[in-house]
C-alpha cells in the first residue's frame, strides 16, 4: 500500500486531496477520533503521536477517491498557541469538544470563530462531541450518525488524548486524565439538542461520535467528503501542478527538486500505514 | 508550567524555532515560550491590526486596504537562496512539508542610475547591459573559471590559490573593472561592504557558487520565498518541535530569569508560575543586559499599487543598490513581493527597503531607494539596534542568539544556529535526515 501510492490510487480516480484539520481542547479524543477512523483502533491512554506531521487516510465516495491529509494540533492547542499556519489552506475541520465536559463545547464555539475569521472561506466545519461511550446508555440523546462497526469497548481507563500526556506542565488536562481514570459514566453536559442547535446556527455539520466504541466515526469523515467542493480542489490543484514556467511566479518543489523522491505539494507524503480499512462506503 | 525542563526557549524567533526543533526531535525536553501572542518575534510575518499595533498604535488599518487575514508583512526582508543551508534542513526535517515556496522572478542590481537583471552565468554575462563591450569578455572568462574551479584539479586553479589569493588580486588576473568588482561581489557574493576584497577569495568563490547554483536550481533568480510569508519558517519548526513533545506558551511574559549561586542559568518566572532547566536558549530581547549593540538597521516597509518601475512588472524582485554607487559603506537593499506570495491584498505589493545605519538620519539614507519604487501608498520605517551576545553561554548556560542582520538571505542565521547549537551541546550540528513516516508508522504499531 504505501509503497505505491500512485498505483495503487489510479484504480479510478486521482485521489483528490484535501488538508482537514483537528481543533479543540486538549482531551476531548482529537487524536484518538484519527486513529479510529485510520486504523480502526483505539488505545487507552494514547501514547503521544511523536514525529508524524500528518496522516493520510483514503476515502471513497461514489466515483471519486478522497484522500484526507489529516493534521494533529501537536498539542500546541494546549496554551492557546497553535500557529495560523496549521489551519492555513484546510479544504476541512472537525471540531472536537467532549460530550460530557460543557467547558469545552465553549472553547469548540471559539475555534469555529478563529476558522471563520482565517481558515479559507468555504472551509467545511463539522463539530464533533466525542466520547459518547462515558455516557451511560439511558442518557444517550437522539443517535444521528449511523452506526458503523461497533468493537467490543475494552474496560478500563478513559482515554485521556493528549499529544503528550506525559508532558503536561499545566494541571487542567493532567487532572482531568486522572479524574476520568476511575469513574466509568459520566453525565452528559452537552445535550444532542444544544450541539445540533449551535451547529446549525453556526452552518457546521454535527456528529457524536465514539472514537472508543467506533460509533459515528466514519460518518464524520463520508459526511465530510460529500460536502467538500472536490471540483473546487482538484481544479485548483491542477492549476498549482500544471504551473509553467512562463506563468508569473512559479512554485517551487524543494522535495522533489532535492531528489528525495517526495513531494511536497500536490501529492503529498503518503505517509498512512494501516490503510487497509478505509471508508467502506 | 513548574516543572524541569532540559531546555527553555525565550523566542520563537526562526533562529529559536529551529534549534527548538532540533532538540525536541534530540528527545530533549523542550519549552518554549513568547512574550507575543503570535509566533516569530522580529521575523514574524504580521497582518494589519498586527501591523498597524506595532507602529501605528494601534490605529485602525484603512479599510481600501483589505481584509486583515490577507496581510502577512514581513518585519525582516530576507529572501531563501534555493541552495543555502537552511533549505537542506528545511527538506531533510520535512517541514517543506508544511510550507509552498515561489521562486522570486527576479534578481537585479542598481547601476549609474539605472536597473538591470544580475547575470548569473557566462551566456547572460554576453548579453547584459551593466558592462562594456571588452568587459564582456573577461567577466565571462572569470565566471567559466568559477564554474569550472576544482579543488582538486590543479589545472583548473589557471596559478590561483583560493586561500592565498585575495578577492581584489583575483578581480584584477582577470582584469575586471571596478564597476565590474563591484556586482559580483554584492549582487552575486552579496557581501554588504568592501572588506571582502582583502581577504583570501575562497569565501567569495564559495559565495558565488552558491548564487550560480541557486540560479540554475529554478532559473530566474537565485532566490525562493513562502506563501504567506517568512514568518512560515518559524510556525513550521516549532510544529516541528511540537511534534516531536516540545511545549509552546505563546503569550507568556517572562518577569524574571533565574540563576543560581554560581550564576549559571536556572529556570525563568511568569507571574507566580517558574520552569527550570538546565540552559537557556532565546532572542536578544529576553537578555537586554547581555548583549550589546554592534550597529543598527534601517527597514522600511512599504505598501505599493503598482510594480516597482524598470522591472518588468515582476511580481517579486529583489534589488541591490551596492554602496558605491551611492557613496555609501553598505548596500541597501530592496526586497518586493506581492498578494502573489498571499502577503497583502490583491494588487498590492509590499517592497522592504533595508540598509546598515551610518548616519544620524537613517531615513535619509535610503531615499534613493524609496525613489525607485514609485508611488509609495503606505510606509512603516523601523530603526533597530543590531545586538550581539557578550558572552559565548558555555559559563552561565545562556545561548542568546544575534539579531537578524541587514543581508537578504539566511546564510548568517543559518551560521549563528550552527554555532548556538554547538556552544550548547559541544557537538557539531548535523541534521540527518528524517525516517519516513511509514517507517515510524511501523515502529509504533510495533511498540
Amino acid at each position: 500500500m504505501s509503497a505505491s501510492p500512485e498505483t495503487s490510487a489510479t484504480l479510478t480516480a486521482k485521489p483528490i486531496q484535501v488538508k482537514l484539520v483537528l481543533l479543540g481542547e486538549a482531551a476531548v479524543g482529537k487524536s484518538s477520533l484519527v486513529l479510529r477512523f485510520s486504523s480502526n483502533e483505539f488505545q487507552d491512554n494514547k501514547e503521544p503521536t511523536i514525529g508524524a506531521a500528518f496522516v493520510t487516510q483514503k476515502c471513497r465516495l461514489e466515483d471519486k477517491v478522497i484522500k484526507f491529509e489529516i493534521w494533529d494540533t501537536a498539542g500546541q492547542e494546549r496554551f492557546y498557541s497553535l500557529a495560523p499556519m496549521y489551519y492555513r489552506n484546510a479544504h476541512a475541520a472537525v471540531v472536537v469538544f467532549d460530550v460530557t465536559r460543557a467547558s469545552s463545547l465553549e472553547r469548540a464555539k471559539s475555534w469555529v470563530k478563529e476558522l471563520q475569521r482565517q481558515a479559507n472561506l468555504n472551509v467545511v466545519i463539522a463539530l464533533v462531541g466525542n466520547k459518547l461511550d462515558l455516557v451511560r446508555p439511558s442518557s444517550t440523546g437522539v443517535e444521528t450518525a449511523g452506526e458503523e462497526e461497533v468493537t467490543s469497548p475494552e474496560q478500563g481507563e478513559t482515554e485521556a488524548e493528549d499529544m503528550n500526556p506525559d508532558k503536561s506542565p499545566s494541571s487542567e488536562s493532567g487532572s482531568e486524565g486522572a479524574e476520568s481514570a476511575n469513574v466509568e459514566y459520566r453525565p452528559r453536559q452537552v445535550t444532542t439538542e444544544e450541539g445540533e442547535a449551535y451547529a446549525a446556527e453556526a452552518g457546521l455539520l454535527y456528529f457524536e461520535t465514539s472514537a472508543k466504541t467506533g460509533e459515528g466515526v466514519q460518518q464524520v469523515f463520508i459526511e465530510i467528503a460529500k460536502k467538500l467542493p472536490t471540483d473546487q480542489i482538484l481544479s485548483k490543484s491542477q492549476r498549482t501542478a500544471s504551473a509553467g514556467l512562463n506563468s508569473g511566479s512559479v512554485n517551487v518543489n524543494l522535495v522533489n527538486e532535492s531528489g528525495f523522491g517526495r513531494s511536497g505539494q500536490g501529492n503529498t507524503a503518503d505517509g498512512t500505514a494501516n490503510a487497509g480499512n478505509g471508508c467502506a462506503c | 508550567m513548574e516543572e524541569e525542563y532540559d531546555v527553555i526557549v525565550l523566542g520563537t524567533g526562526l533562529t529559536e524555532c529551529v534549534l527548538s526543533g532540533v532538540f525536541s526531535v534530540e528527545g530533549k525536553k523542550v519549552l518554549h515560550v513568547d512574550r507575543n501572542d503570535y509566533y516569530g518575534g522580529e521575523s514574524a510575518s504580521l497582518n494589519l491590526t498586527q501591523l498597524y499595533r506595532k507602529f501605528r498604535d494601534g490605529a485602525e488599518p484603512p479599510a481600501e486596504f483589505g481584509r486583515d487575514r490577507d496581510y502577512n508583512v514581513d518585519l525582516i526582508p530576507k529572501f531563501m537562496m534555493a541552495n543555502e543551508e537552511l533549505v537542506r534542513v528545511l527538506t531533510h526535517t520535512d517541514v517543506t512539508r508544511y510550507l509552498e515556496f515561489k521562486q522570486v522572478d527576479g534578481s537585479y542590481v542598481y547601476r549609474d542610475g539605472r536597473i538591470s537583471k544580475v547575470p548569473s552565468n557566462e551566456f547572460e554575462a554576453v548579453s547584459t547591459p551593466l558592462v562594456g563591450l571588452f568587459e564582456k569578455r573577461r567577466l565571462k572568462k572569470f565566471l567559466e573559471f568559477v564554474q569550472k574551479w576544482k579543488d582538486d584539479d590543479p589545472s583548473t586553479h589557471q596559478g590561483v590559490d583560493l586561500d592565498r589569493m585575495q578577492a581584489i588580486d583575483m578581480f584584477k588576473k582577470f582584469g575586471l573593472e571596478a564597476g565590474t568588482q563591484d556586482f559580483i561581489g554584492h549582487a552575486m557574493a552579496l557581501y554588504t561592504d568592501d572588506e571582502f576584497l582583502y581577504s583570501p577569495a575562497r569565501e567569495m568563490y564559495d559565495r558565488i557558487i552558491l548564487y550560480v547554483s541557486s540560479v540554475a536550481r529554478y532559473g530566474k533568480s537565485p532566490y525562493i520565498y513562502p506563501m504567506y510569508g517568512l514568518g512560515e519558517l518559524p510556525q513550521g519548526f516549532a510544529r516541528l518541535s511540537a511534534i516531536y513533545g516540545g511545549t509552546y506558551m505563546l503569550d507568556k511574559p517572562v518577569d524574571e530569569i533565574l540563576y543560581d549561586d554560581n550564576g549559571k542559568f536556572r529556570g525563568i518566572r511568569s507571574g507566580e508560575e517558574c520552569a527550570y532547566a538546565k540552559m537557556v536558549v532565546g532572542d536578544p530581547s529576553y537578555f537586554p543586559d547581555k548583549v550589546k549593540p554592534v550597529g543598527r538597521v534601517i527597514r522600511a516597509i512599504c505598501l505599493l499599487e503598482k510594480p516597482i518601475p524598470q522591472t518588468g512588472d515582476l511580481s517579486s524582485v529583489q534589488i541591490i543598490i551596492p554602496q558605491k554607487q551611492l557613496g555609501r559603506k553598505h548596500d541597501i537593499y530592496i526586497a518586493c513581493v506581492s498578494s502573489t506570495h498571499s502577503v497583502c491584498a490583491k494588487g498590492y505589493y509590499l517592497a522592504i527597503v533595508s540598509t546598515v545605519v551610518e548616519t544620524d538620519i537613517p531615513e535619509k539614507e535610503i531615499l534613493p531607494a524609496l525613489k525607485l519604487l514609485g508611488p509609495i501608498t503606505e510606509k512603516f520605517v523601523s530603526v533597530s539596534n543590531v545586538t550581539v551576545p557578550l558572552e559565548d553561554g558555555t559559563t552561565d548556560n545562556v545561548y542568546i542568539s544575534k539579531s537578524y542582520d541587514a543581508s537578504s538571505h539566511f546564510v548568517s542565521i543559518y551560521q549563528d544556529i550552527r554555532d548556538i547549537y554547538k556552544r550548547a551541546t559541544g557537538k557539531e550540528l548535523v541534521i540527518k535526515r528524517r525516517p519516513r513516516q511509514e517507517e515510524e508508522q511501523a515502529t509504533l504499531g510495533s511498540a
